[in-house]
């Protein structure tokens, strides 16, 4: 820590290992001023557009969204708000291709311009310094700012760090040929840079903040110095031109003389790295009340007819800004996003500008030959003289290609930056990168199906658990019902055995009840029948009686067969069921539906049982 | 003399190890064969029963008892490699017999077709499909493990396996097949010539 501290008061500037001089091809894209895109006709914005989960929607289709307005509610974790670009309605919440190599779809929202580009209320904040860091942190993320200078980590959670932090470091180091969309913007917006810069040191609490400028930029240098001059905490670091150095771990050993460990942060050695982009969109979003919802994206190559930096709003397709730009395309015209170092080629240019969108480059094939044929690798080690994380390149190609997990994680396979100098300096053409990125994402895919392997086996584990238990509650429930039934049965037999002792009482009930029931019966037929023909009243009462039921029987019969008619007549001219039979009626049809496919299923099965065994009988009979 | 000596001498030594032994059997004793435990955790826990087994951990037991390790479908050829270097036999090609690798699948219901019969909830060695008697039937797609055995007991054949979507964290740079699809990829990085 101490070292750190010595080494940066000096003022010197380290060198880091490896690194190339490519070509920098920034001119003439640096020299053109910023312009502004006209809005496209759609504008599509994925709902992840960075590392991390993507957001819940909060806006629906055909809503009307003002300029600035939140479309997602930040995740849990890691997550950011997104917001419209410009006023308009959501023409669709629908998958779109993502801007990502493989071109697989994603859950995007697309917004129709109104062309009015009318605002949501803002409260400008110049007082900032009378605020609370927490209050400054959520005023950052709500406006969605993420670190435009690579993978798009969002700004608050960096600097929601626990811990105290000696250095701020402001990279404007921009390395990678062709791209110049931080020198315009440090050449045109030095101010905003510093407020930026400013706000980002009050939330850290950082005494020293440092600018780092790569020595190619002589104009931005300039603007730079003028701007930073009232501000005695913040230097100004000039280093030269070398390819990786605007890489995080790399521009902190050129500024303090040390590396940062294997798989540590920055933060470890209290030291924090912002870009300038992300410094502007700080100022924008604190100062301006201004959400993310531009960017400045360098169009160039040759085969634009106006290379220059331009301010997107993000969501802008590819293919818009390229008409923008002037596209004259070649046979087979490739379009890559990023760099030509880092980027990648787009399988489709209908994708969007996303946060983490710094560069479209339309090479034509003179200037950018597509790459050759990968030929075999012959140790001559020079991959491993340029790799600016001290790694062994053609070891680790061979190991990725033989799929030797563990042995690439001992070689630090994830301490690569993927920064392509092992694949620009390799005399066989090696596409090296691409071994690593795949030999990652496998690694990666391999952890997650460990994990869901371990879970299998968990929920595989609390079945059979349960499996068990159930069967044991079955069988003590059948042991529980025998033994009662065979308690009943002894207290059935029990009572048996008593019986005759309480039989007196009851059977004399029964008796006394038959009694009484007797004296009633004679009571009513004394009173019913009349003198005169005391003898035949009883049966000829019963023969109508019978006469009754035979006639309610008859009736009965009619109805039913009158019914029955009624439904036939109604099938045959199927004259539309009532309400309430129809859905009886679609019901038994797809209950017959469902076991004709499972007889179906059966019979097929019976027919392959049959055929196997008529194919396997032949067999038999040769062996015979 | 000497020999009833000897014999006190040894009989001692004979009980104080036999103690200790008895001692160590108790204090470090091992709830189950740990090399079971090993295999196990190699094994892909599709629990799909291709091996014959009922389930991964039998199979395990089973070659931790000298059954052949090529009998795992789902692990494919990285499980074998890794079962051989465990147990210290050549690695095999994968056992036709058994089922063929293939890529991962997951089960999806045509809800509509479902008449609820509960047979592939019984099927189901995971508990990854939910529903009730009568009732329409899903499978709940992260805890599958396309272990297949609920599309057979299906009287009305409403479960497709479905092969598992590509997805942007768990795509495998593979640029061919981008290039298969959309006819302009290239390899990256692109080669910088001056």
């Amino acid at each position: 820590m101490q070292d750190i501290k010595q080494f940066v008061e000096s003022g010197q500037i380290a060198r880091f290992p490896g690194g190339i001089h490519p070509p920098e091809r920034k001119q003439p894209a640096s020299e053109q001023p910023l312009r502004r895109v006209p809005y496209a006709d759609e504008l599509i914005l994925p709902l992840r557009q960075h590392i991390g989960l993507s957001g819940q929607c909060t806006v629906r289709v055909g809503e009307r969204v003002l300029k600035g307005q939140p479309l997602t509610d930040a995740a849990l974790h890691q997550g950011l708000p997104l917001h419209a670009p410009t006023s308009g309605t959501v023409k669709a919440i629908e998958q779109r291709p993502m801007s990502h190599a493989s071109g697989l779809p994603e859950q995007a929202i697309v917004i129709t311009p109104d062309g009015e580009d009318k605002w949501r209320e803002r409260q400008p904040r110049p007082d900032y310094q009378q605020r609370d860091k927490a209050e400054l942190l959520d005023i950052i993320q709500a406006a969605g700012v993420a670190g435009l200078g690579g993978a798009g980590f969002p700004t608050s959670q960096k600097l929601a760090q626990q811990k105290p932090v000696s250095y701020l470091i402001i990279n404007g180091v921009e390395c990678e040929p062709y791209i110049c969309a931080d020198d315009r913007l440090m050449r045109e917006h030095a101010r905003d840079i510093v407020l930026g810069m400013r706000i980002l040191a009050y939330i850290t609490g950082t005494d020293k903040t440092l600018l780092a400028i790569e020595d190619n930029k002589p104009e931005a240098i300039d603007s730079m110095r003028v701007a930073i001059a009232e501000y005695d905490d913040i230097e100004l670091r000039i280093v030269p031109t070398k390819y990786p150095s605007g890489g995080e771990k790399q521009l902190i050993q050129l500024l303090t003389g040390h590396e940062v460990p294997s798989k540590q942060l920055p933060i470890e050695m209290g030291i924090i790295m912002q870009n300038v982009g992300t410094a502007f969109a700080v100022k924008e979003a604190v100062i301006d009340d201004k959400p993310l919802i531009e960017r400045v994206v360098t169009l160039t190559g040759e085969c634009i007819e106006q290379p220059g930096n331009v301010w997107s709003p993000l969501g802008t397709p590819v293919d818009a800004l390229l008409e923008y730009a002037g596209f004259k395309p070649e046979q087979q015209q490739r379009v890559i996003m990023g760099g030509p170092m880092m980027g990648f080629t787009l399988p489709i240019t209908a994708v969007p500008v996303i946060k983490t969108t710094n560069c479209i480059l339309v090479p034509s094939t003179r200037e950018l030959p597509p790459p050759g044929d990968e030929m075999a690798c012959i140790r001559c080690g020079a991959c491993a003289e340029v790799c600016p994380a001290t790694l062994q390149p053609q070891q680790l190609q061979w190991l990725a290609k033989a799929k030797d997990y563990p042995a690439l994680e001992e070689n630090n396979l994830f301490d690569c930056i993927e920064c392509g100098a092992c694949a620009f300096v390799c005399p066989s053409e090696i596409p090296l990168v691409h071994y690593y990125r795949q030999a990652k994402s496998q690694m990666r895919n391999q952890a997650r199906e460990q994990a869901k392997a371990e879970l299998a086996k968990k929920r595989f584990e609390a079945r059979q658990a349960r499996l068990e238990r159930e069967k044991e509650e079955r069988l003590e429930r059948h042991r529980k019902a025998a033994e009662a039934r065979k308690q009943m049965q002894q207290q059935q037999a029990q009572e048996a055995s008593e019986q005759p002792s309480d039989n007196d009482g009851k059977s004399s009930a029964v008796a006394a009840a038959i009694a009484r029931a007797k004296a009633k019966k004679a009571a009513q037929e004394d009173g019913s029948s009349t003198p005169a023909q005391p003898a035949d009243a009883e049966p000829e009462q019963k023969s109508k009686k019978s006469a009754a039921v035979a006639a309610a029987i008859e009736r009965a019969k009619a109805k039913k067969a009158a019914q029955q008619t009624a439904r036939e007549s109604d099938v045959e001219a199927e004259s539309p069921a009532t309400e309430q039979q129809r859905p009886a009626q679609d019901k038994s049809a797809a209950v017959a539906a469902a076991i004709a496919r499972a007889k179906k299923k059966k019979q097929a099965r019976e027919q392959q049982t049959s055929d196997d065994r008529a194919s396997q009988s032949p067999d038999q009979e040769d062996k015979q | 003399m000497s020999f009833v000596v000897g014999l006190i001498a040894i009989g001692a030594l004979a009980l104080i190890f036999g103690l200790i032994l008895g001692f160590a059997a108790i204090k470090f004793k091992v709830e189950s064969d740990p090399i079971v435990d090993q295999i196990d955790e190699i094994l892909p826990q599709t629990q799909c029963g291709q091996c014959g087994y009922p389930g991964c951990r039998p199979y395990a037991e089973a070659i931790a008892n000298g059954d052949e390790i090529n009998k795992c479908p789902p692990g494919g050829e990285a499980t074998i490699k890794k079962l051989a270097d465990l147990m210290g036999v050549e690695a095999k090609p994968l056992d036709a017999a058994h089922g063929e690798e293939s890529v991962k699948k997951v089960a999806i219901i045509r809800e509509d077709e479902c008449i609820g019969c509960t047979k592939c909830i019984q099927a189901c060695p995971v508990d990854a499909i939910l529903g009730a008697a009568k009732q329409m039937h899903t499978v709940i797609e992260h805890e599958c493990t396309g272990c297949d055995l609920c599309v057979e007991p299906c009287p009305v054949d409403c479960i497709d396996m479905v092969e598992v979507k590509a997805k942007p964290e768990t795509w495998q740079w593979n640029l061919d097949s981008v290039k298969q699809n959309i006819h302009k990829a290239d390899t990256i990085p692109v080669k910088l010539v001056e």
